[in-house]
């Protein structure tokens, strides 16, 4: 019997989102159809990795991925050069981890002065993080949204206890915004409705369901975008049409699997492999389930999820 | 496609005798249309409608069994494409190539491999499922070998046959009689005789094609010749192929109702770059492959694709969670120290796991808290002092200790305060909040 494919096409679409300025600009989202499925409509674009620097060294990171930047790791800016020359980065995120008060507590001016030395070292889009502490990231990157100012950043992560000064700072100074939320797609909505609502583009937004590890939660943001990307696509939510984020190497190198000496768990396996495997099948599982971005670690995971990615197009 | 509730019923016997345990044969026929009864409970049905609505009421994705015995592994009977709808079924075997032109070391190791692949994690046992010969040399004398190999060093395992050439499938088959192998190699050319070796051998049988289309007329070919057991092979070269055939093969059987496409699915992932290649399984555990070929099976690949397959298969509705009680870790004696913590099944092997390592015998106390982690148990209010204070007296692990003192996790530091003034008489200790720097914690706390 001949075989009809059946097609399914939708009525929603990702809004295609460019980060950066210039010839090294990229644009995310634009497709009409689940990940990958070029076949049945538009896949415009190809998901994009941007490599993780921090402003303070990577001293609590596993041996496996520290390593690849010794020499370069005691300072953003030469970092983040050594990415993108080194690795051929498509992107930077500038992660301000030593803003945060139990992790240096440096000041705002300090991070500042740090995100216009990267922004002047690097032309590749810059994606610019505070430290996960809901007060002092306001102060943080209400300032460095105004140092970057023209460069089209992507500001994060602004969380229900934040948004308003976060989403505000990003506004003014024409910047994308990521909104993170945990784990629970309504929640998710929720955020990106209250910061539309403050006048914030819904264009300019990129969704953070909040990432886990494989093996860590892995299903559940799995899940969470997989339905995410549904909503928008088949149900045409237009609060849940933003491209999606995942924020894989922060989650991936603290975990056992990734540091455990093969001698202590011979069962394991070679620890090199295992750490680059963990961060890049963590990473392919979210991109097949609604990740247009992602933030990783190790340049070998990401070349794997690059050849990964060519195959899947 | 399935049937409606009415038209199950015109095929029922209609005298309402209520024998199935149902008021009526419309009730009954209601609920098997919802697959929420089984026919067999209607004694009365007849022969006739007993085989039209079993065809009705198999599964659409046909269940196949391949191997037999202890390591016998089971797949098909999906009933979504998204897990948040309903859990996967039945998890994507992975199999490992061995080809009859490796040498006798290479075979040796690969069965090895195999045979040592075995993995407990989060209390699950997971392993390479299966054995995946290749034809390689399409000869059938060299096929024969490796077969007899494969049947006299891993008698238990599961076994994939793959080639074309039906001699060489005789020869290979004949090693595993009453073992369910899996012959891999039905195609356009060789259907007729494949489709015979299989029913004789009681095998199921791989069918390739190359596309969609030819892969539905070889399927309806193979079924009538008598063929129930067939695995589908699409042709799919590239991860885009995988994508777009294993997406409108689950979705033409699930929406559409197509019958000639409603088999498990084999994938081969082999690829030249074992990252890539363990990436391509991943990419088949979570679309839609029952069965996965690779090129080989490192430690830490299993590792990795195993962890996957857990976590794309779990019930999205029911955390994996442990029993509650106070488990004793080592042997414990009353002085040894106590712990408490969720029953969340990741959370209890991380830290019951740290404690062994630790070599320091514990009382650990695992509180049900539905199965969440400590932090969401917490967030959930389902991990407070009261009740933790409550789960502690009950427990009865009073007397079984010396010193009334309770270590808490370390992510939950808040709650020692309360926990002071609930369990009165108890010092309340914050451990701390990874698990992994709980052996020197708990070794320190003994020096
Ligand atoms: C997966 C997840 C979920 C899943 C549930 C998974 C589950 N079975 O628990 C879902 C999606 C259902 C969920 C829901 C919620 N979640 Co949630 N969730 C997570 C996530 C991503 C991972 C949790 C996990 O699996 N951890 C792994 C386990 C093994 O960790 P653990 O139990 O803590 O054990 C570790 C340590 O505590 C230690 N340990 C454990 N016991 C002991 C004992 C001793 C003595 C010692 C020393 C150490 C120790 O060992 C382990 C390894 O080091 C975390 C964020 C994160 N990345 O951690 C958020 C997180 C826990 N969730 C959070 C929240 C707020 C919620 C919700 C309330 C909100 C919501 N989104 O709806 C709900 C509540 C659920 C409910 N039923 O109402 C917050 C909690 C914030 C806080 N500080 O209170 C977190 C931290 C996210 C965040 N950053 O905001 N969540
Ligand atoms: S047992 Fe059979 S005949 Fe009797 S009521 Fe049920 S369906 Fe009808």
């Amino acid at each position: 019997m001949a075989f009809t494919p059946p097609k399914e096409t939708n009525t929603g679409k990702v809004y295609s989102v460019t980060m950066g300025t210039g010839d090294k600009a990229v644009t995310i989202g634009g497709e009409n159809v689940l990940p990958f499925h070029g076949f049945e409509g538009v896949v415009p674009n190809k998901p994009v990795i941007a490599f993780d620097v921090m402003d303070i060294a990577p001293v609590d990171w596993p041996d496996t991925v520290r390593e690849i930047y010794a020499g370069v790791s005691d300072d953003p800016v030469t970092w983040a050069k050594f990415c993108v020359e080194k690795f051929n980065a498509k992107a930077i995120c500038l992660r301000l981890a030593g803003t945060h008060p139990d992790n240096g507590n440096r000041s705002t001016a300090e991070a500042a002065e740090t995100v216009k030395k990267v922004l002047d070292a690097v032309s590749v889009p810059l994606i610019i993080l505070g430290s996960n502490h809901v007060e002092k990231d306001t102060e943080v990157l209400v300032k460095t949204a105004e140092v970057a100012k023209g460069r089209n950043c992507v500001i994060g992560k602004a969380q229900e206890a934040n948004y308003k000064t976060v989403a505000a700072a990003a506004m003014a100074h024409d910047h994308l915004l990521i909104a993170m939320s945990e784990l629970d797609i309504n929640l998710s909505k929720q955020l990106n409705i209250m910061i539309t609502q403050l006048g914030f583009n819904k264009e300019k937004i990129i969704i953070d369901p909040m990432c886990s590890a494989l093996g860590y939660g892995l299903e559940y943001t799995y899940t969470v975008m997989e339905r995410i990307r549904l909503a928008a696509l088949t149900q045409n939510d237009v609060t849940m049409q933003q491209p999606i984020v995942g924020d894989v190497g922060m989650y991936v190198w603290k975990i056992k699997e990734v540091s455990a000496s093969e001698d202590t768990l011979p069962m394991w396996g070679a620890l090199k492999e295992r750490g680059i495997g963990w961060e890049a099948q963590t990473a392919t599982a979210l991109l097949m389930s609604g990740a247009e971005l992602l933030i990783m670690r190790h340049p070998e995971a990401v070349a794997a999820v690059e050849a990964f990615i060519n195959e899947m197009i | 496609m399935a049937l409606t509730g009415v038209e199950i019923f015109k095929m029922l016997p209609k005298t309402n005798c209520k024998k199935c345990g149902f008021p009526t044969c419309l009730a009954f026929a209601m609920q098997l249309a919802q697959r929420k009864a089984s026919l067999d409970a209607c004694p009365d049905v007849s022969e006739d409608a007993k085989q039209k609505l079993g065809e009705a009421s198999a599964p659409p994705i046909r269940p196949i069994t391949i191997g037999a015995g202890a390591r016998a592994v089971k797949v098909g009977e999906e009933t979504v494409l998204f897990r948040h709808e309903k859990k996967f079924v039945n998890p994507s075997i992975l199999a490992i190539t061995i080809k009859d032109t490796d040498g006798d070391d290479a075979v040796a190791a690969k069965i090895s491999e195999c045979l040592t692949s075995e993995i407990d994690r989060v209390g699950q046992k997971l392993k390479i499922d299966a054995l995946c010969l290749v034809n390689e040399s399409n000869d059938a004398g060299k096929f024969d070998a490796l077969a007899k190999s494969v049947a006299s060093k891993a008698p238990d395992v599961a076994v994939i046959l793959s080639t074309e050439n039906v001699d060489a499938a005789k020869a290979a088959i004949a090693n595993f009689a009453g073992k369910k192998p899996l012959l891999y190699g039905a195609t356009e050319a060789n259907a007729e005789e494949m489709a015979k070796l299989a029913k004789a051998s009681g095998a199921s049988l791989g069918i390739k094609a190359d596309g969609l289309d030819a892969l539905s007329t070889l399927s309806d070919k193979v079924k009538g010749l008598g063929v129930d057991d067939i695995v589908l092979d699409s042709g799919a070269k590239t991860a885009k192929e995988m994508v777009e055939h294993n997406t409108y093969i689950r979705r033409a059987v699930l929406k559409k109702g197509n019958k000639s496409l409603g088999y498990p699915v084999i994938n081969i992932a082999v690829r030249g770059d074992n990252m890539l290649e363990t990436l391509i399984a991943g990419l088949g555990i979570a679309k839609y492959a029952a069965v996965v070929v690779l090129s080989s099976a490192e430690k830490w690949k299993n590792l990795v694709m195993f962890t996957l397959r857990q976590n794309i298969y779990t019930d999205p509705q029911v955390p994996m969670q442990v029993e509650q009680k106070v488990y004793e870790i080592g042997s414990p004696k009353p002085e040894s120290p106590l712990i408490v913590t969720t029953n969340f099944s990741l959370t209890y092997f991380i830290v019951a796991g740290e404690i062994e390592n630790s070599k320091v015998p514990t009382w650990l106390a695992i509180m049900d808290c539905e199965g969440l982690s400590v932090l969401t148990a917490w967030a959930a209010g389902k991990f407070t002092a009261s009740k933790i204070a409550a789960f502690i007296k009950d427990s009865g692990v009073e007397g079984k200790i010396a010193n009334k003192e309770l270590i808490i996790p370390g992510y939950v530091a808040i709650l020692s305060g309360a926990l002071e003034e609930k369990l009165e008489g108890w010092k309340i200790t914050v451990g701390p909040r990874e698990a992994n720097a709980l052996p020197s914690y708990l070794k320190s706390r003994t020096a």
